[in-house]
């Protein structure tokens, strides 16, 4: 194949892996930058997210559309309730510890993989797409859904933005980031936002993964891989920064895409892993965020 | 810290030391192996300890030192045919040169992003073993072979493969370096990095170089986990890229957490008891992961400073 | 080594052993369940085999069946009146489908369950990692892998690969059909690590032998999750696109390879590795229809299949769709799995020719195996027929090319014992017990 057509794709699926990424990592980044807790089981929750969105389309018979507009809705309800069960139960009596609660989530790491392993099994089970549109470019064939992932994304984010920058929720939810005491002594309920932040980061994880999982497939160890792309995500765009987050996933996305174009994939990696490490060693603020306080 | 009389913490040492080397009689013959495995590993914990509980900087690459040590040592027995105590030496060399190489730059970031730095250069160096298969046998990884896992003294030869003396050089690695982690933290130098973690700025303006001073912690740290790779390269022959994964940098973080940070007992500690738990809750389910994770919820919630730590902190003050 | 000049503890003085005596009353030793005391084999104790089985980790979907097929082979070994007049027991360890744990897990076999041999490992680095500790506590390892890490031997004397024949000897006797049937320029897709690795390294002189060439070979690192990037380096002129992508994102690669191509494609050759446990009539999968695969031993039922192979299947309870009775959706891994009831009946030969009474006879069992040179097709080897080559521990069977046609898996080529030999590597004999 030639160049051009060559980067193009390679430039698409680095786009569809941006959005996905960039959902997941949102979530990440409102835990990390609102209650300052490194979620360590934030992979799991997304794949939460897509193991059910298996079992809620397998339960839904007729058009394929349909279990997958249910589990769109679902999942992530399902996945927020049990995130608030967690924070509840467990991250808050921890009092927001930053090295309590890493060890709490690798627990919860433990315990969901295990009963995502015990209850769903260890196969990777598919998911059909809602509709499958094959588009055709001159050069190859490229899947309708996955273009609709990339506006799903665009979508979602642009809500969580409105929400964040033009409700009351986001005004406290940001007072709180800033400095939860002051935020405390004006009357607002610090520790609830807290819960609904938890939450919320996780019900992002579980979107996304409804969104990538007919393009993947549900698997109990999938969790792994979106965790630490997310980490180095939030990282380099910046704590608590939308705009960072946006920005370094479609650096990272793309990059991977593209790099690959150039290098062998296992070398490409590590000159990307290496390129990230290094901005990061001589912009520890990461790219978008202010100097830390 | 308090500065009791050094006689009861060298006691206390001495004590588990002897506890140790009593223990090696009467185990039975799977327990005996297991913790000569564990006294390695807690090592790697000690290590890891080092620079997280006393300096309070939390790495999340740890592996990449362990590995380093793991690698240094098992290739240059597989490739080189060294004796053991050079390739020993190879592997320690190997990580205090990484740790000096890495140190100097991820301290130049600190906090959450330090976590971040030393994940990615960990990330990097298991990629780079991925990519060096024919070298390092990848994902695989390679054996090292029985014959060469011989130390020779003149007409004697220790056999690192019989249980016994597999176990009593785990045990001296362990003694050496848990006695030089005692030392350490006793030293002035140890009450610097403890003054770094608990306010960096100050110690600065008190006229410490406290980069230097960190950097010279993390050189400390890598090394000593790299003593642990090449020990449990040599001790029991494998060597392969599993141990540099993300997982194997975040055992010894949960290792020293659950024993307590800062504490030169709880990596032993912790590392026994994550240990026991994983073989005795397997022996029941298959879903063992489950306990581990519940047990795991439940120390953080009733035990926040460890098993160690919280023991300190109720009734033993003067713990090292 | 020299024996004598080796430094023993337990020749001075006081030995561990009657130090446990003393202490053998501790009631805090006597109640943690780990500390249980195993009383020696008699002759009628049963023949303890520790099975070492990924039960969690990544090969956790392998090791659900080769438990089953284990259990079968099991029963029906009892049934037949067990090994040398003994019953067999098999006590089951989960090693995480890793390395480390793997060692520990033979360690554990070795000294507290004392088990009479270890079996069953799959993941070839999980096998790698524990073949020292198997060789250290002289354990008989009967690994059912299909690495090429046994015939290469660099393991030791201790481990053995006698029911499923080695990915090198596959690979070697798959080129000959591929070059007469489905295309002379072929483009091979692998996972960049080792099991890739054979497969990189193996089919290109293969292929040559038979006028054919590979003209690009494509690894793919181990946790990709999206394939389609690297479909552009296909060169256009691939007759055959070879792929042998494993682990849980193989159902994408599919699905993207058909959306890449759409009906105008190269010709297909996978191995099922790929597909195992995963139904071949997933959503996105129609793309393979009409491609070709390797199949160990055929997961759906054959019309010329031997009354063997019908009474393995009912045994094991796969029905004629190889998913499991009564829940179609739970398909198995029959390509590989065959290699664990092979296995044990290979280890109940050997036992029965050594007259294998407990571990003290363990290298009786070792020499005994290495012994054996030919396996006959039926009940206790239902794959077909098989060497073994005592010197490199490995056995040499048939192998299947099976066309994906209506849904099904076809058988269309039984290849045969001579096209997978190759030159031993080395000998495991020369080695000391």
């Amino acid at each position: 194949m030639h160049f051009g057509p060559h980067l193009l794709l390679a430039a698409l699926e680095g786009f569809v892996t941006s959005a996905v990424l960039a959902l997941t990592a949102l979530g990440l980044s409102l835990v990390f930058g609102v209650m300052r807790v490194v979620n360590v089981a934030h992979g799991e929750f997304f794949m939460l997210g897509a193991v059910l969105a298996w079992a809620i389309s397998t339960a839904i018979s007729g058009h394929p559309a349909l279990g997958f507009l249910a589990a769109l809705v679902l999942a992530p309800l399902i996945v927020g309730a049990i995130a608030l069960v967690a924070e509840r139960l467990v991250l808050r009596r921890l009092n927001y510890n930053p090295e309590a609660t890493i060890v709490a989530t690798i627990g919860m790491l433990y315990i969901i993989q295990q009963l995502a392993l015990t209850f769903y099994g260890p196969e990777a089970r598919p998911v059909e797409p809602p509709f499958s549109y094959r588009i055709l470019l001159p050069w190859f064939g490229y899947s309708g859904y996955k273009l609709s992932i990339i506006a799903a994304s665009a979508f979602l984010l642009l809500a969580t933005w409105f929400v964040l920058t033009r409700t009351k929720i986001g005004l406290v939810m940001r007072a709180t980031q800033y400095d939860s005491e002051t935020a405390q002594a004006f009357g607002i309920p610090v520790d609830r936002v807290y819960a609904g932040v938890f939450a919320l980061g996780a019900m992002l994880a579980a979107v996304a993964a409804v969104l990538i999982v007919p393009i993947s497939q549900a698997h109990y160890l999938m969790g792994q891989d979106p965790l630490l792309l997310s980490f180095i995500v939030v990282i380099i765009g910046g704590l608590g920064s939308l705009r960072g987050t946006l920005v370094a996933a479609v650096l990272i996305g793309l990059s991977d895409g593209i790099i690959s174009v150039f290098f062998s994939p296992t070398l490409a990696k590590i000159i990307a892993t290496l390129l990230v490490a290094m901005v990061l060693v001589f912009r520890p603020q990461g790219l978008f965020g202010t100097a830390s306080r | 810290m308090k500065d009791a009389s050094p006689a009861k913490p060298y006691a206390l040492h001495l004590g588990v030391i002897a506890l140790l080397f009593a223990l090696s009689f009467v185990l039975p013959d799977y327990h005996h192996g297991l913790l000569a495995r564990i006294m390695v590993l807690a090592v790697f914990a000690m290590g890891y300890n080092m620079l997280f509980g006393y300096v309070g900087l939390l790495s999340l690459g740890h592996a990449m030192f362990f590995a380093a040590g793991l690698y240094g040592a098992g290739l240059a027995v597989i490739h080189l045919g060294w004796s053991v105590p050079t390739a020993f030496a190879s592997g320690v060399v190997c990580g205090a040169v990484l740790s000096l190489v890495i140190g100097v730059l991820a301290l130049r970031t600190s906090g959450v992003a330090f976590m971040i730095v030393t994940m990615m250069f960990a990330q990097v160096f298991y990629l780079v073993i991925l990519y060096f298969a024919s070298w390092t046998g990848g994902d695989q990884g390679m054996v090292v072979p029985q014959p060469a896992r011989v130390l020779t003294f003149g007409a004697t030869s220790l056999d690192l493969t019989n249980p016994i003396v597999r176990y009593m050089s785990a045990l001296t690695l362990f003694s050496v370096v848990l006695l030089i982690t005692l030392a350490v933290v006793r030293s002035r130098y140890g009450r610097v990095l403890v003054a770094i973690r608990e306010n960096e700025e100050r110690t600065k303006m008190l006229g410490y170089d406290t980069f230097s001073n960190k950097l010279a912690a993390v050189i400390m740290s890598g090394t000593i986990c790299a003593a642990s790779g090449a020990a449990y390269a040599l001790l029991f022959g494998y060597v392969g890229s599993s141990f540099a994964s993300v997982q194997y940098s975040i055992l010894p973080l949960l290792w020293v957490l659950l024993g307590g940070g800062a504490t030169t007992l709880g990596p032993l500690i912790g590392t026994l008891f994550m240990y026991y738990v994983v073989d005795i809750t397997s022996g029941y389910t298959s879903a063992y992961l489950l306990i581990v994770g519940i047990a795991l919820i439940l120390l953080v919630l009733f035990f926040p400073k460890g098993i160690l730590g919280t023991i300190r902190h109720r009734w033993l003050a003067w713990l090292p | 080594m020299d024996k004598s000049k080796t430094f023993d503890l337990s020749k001075t003085g006081l030995t561990r052993r009657t130090a446990l005596k003393g202490l053998a009353a501790g009631a805090g030793l006597a109640v943690a369940p780990g500390f249980v005391r195993y009383s020696q084999a008699q002759s009628s104790a049963p023949i303890k085999i520790g099975f070492q089985s990924h039960r969690t980790g990544i090969g956790a979907a392998y090791g659900r069946w080769y438990e089953k097929t284990t259990a079968a082979a099991i029963k029906a070994i009892n049934d037949a009146g067990g090994i040398n007049g003994r019953p067999v027991e098999v006590i089951i360890e989960d090693d995480g489908t890793d390395p480390g744990r793997g060692a520990e897990v033979v360690g554990k076999f070795a000294t507290q369950h004392k088990t009479d041999i270890v079996f069953g490992t799959l993941f070839s680095h999980v096998v790698i990692g524990s073949a020292p500790a198997a060789g250290e506590a002289k354990m008989p390892y009967f690994v059912v892998s299909e690495g090429h890490h046994v015939a290469s031997t660099k393991l030791n004397r201790y481990v053995f690969q006698p029911g499923i024949t080695d990915v090198k000897s596959q690979i070697q006797a798959m080129a000959p059909w591929i070059a007469a049937n489905a295309g002379k320029k072929v483009t091979q897709i692998f996972p960049d690590f080792a099991f890739g690795y054979d497969h990189r390294d193996y089919l290109p002189p293969a292929l040559k032998a038979q006028g054919a060439e590979v003209i690009a070979q494509i690894a793919i690192p181990p946790t990709e999750s999206s394939f389609t990037k690297y479909f552009p380096q296909i060169p256009a002129e691939t007759e055959v696109i070879y792929h042998v992508m494993v682990g849980p994102a193989v159902l994408t690669f599919v699905k993207e390879l058909g959306e890449f191509y759409g009906s105008n494609r190269p010709q297909l050759f996978g191995f099922i590795d790929s597909l195992e446990a995963t139904d071949i009539n997933s959503p996105g999968l129609e793309f393979l229809d009409g491609s070709h695969f390797w199949e160990g031993s055929p997961r759906y039922a054959q019309p010329d299949d031997s009354a063997a192979q019908k009474a393995y299947r009912a045994a094991v309870g796969i029905d004629d769709n190889g998913a499991a009775v009564g829940d179609p959706k739970d398909v198995s891994t029959a390509a590989h799995m065959f290699g664990c009831w092979e296995t044990l009946y290979v280890v109940k030969k050997a036992m029965e020719d050594a007259g294998y009474k407990g571990p003290e006879d363990r290298a009786k069992l070792v020499e005994a195996t290495e012994a054996l040179t030919e396996f006959a097709e039926g009940p206790e080897h239902p794959q077909g027929p098989k060497t073994f080559n005592g010197k490199i521990h490995q056995c040499f069977g048939i192998q299947n090319i099976s066309k994906v046609e209506g849904g099904r898996l076809n058988v269309v080529h039984k290849t045969k014992i001579e096209d997978g030999l190759y030159e031993p590597e080395g000998d495991y004999t020369t080695q000391s017990l």
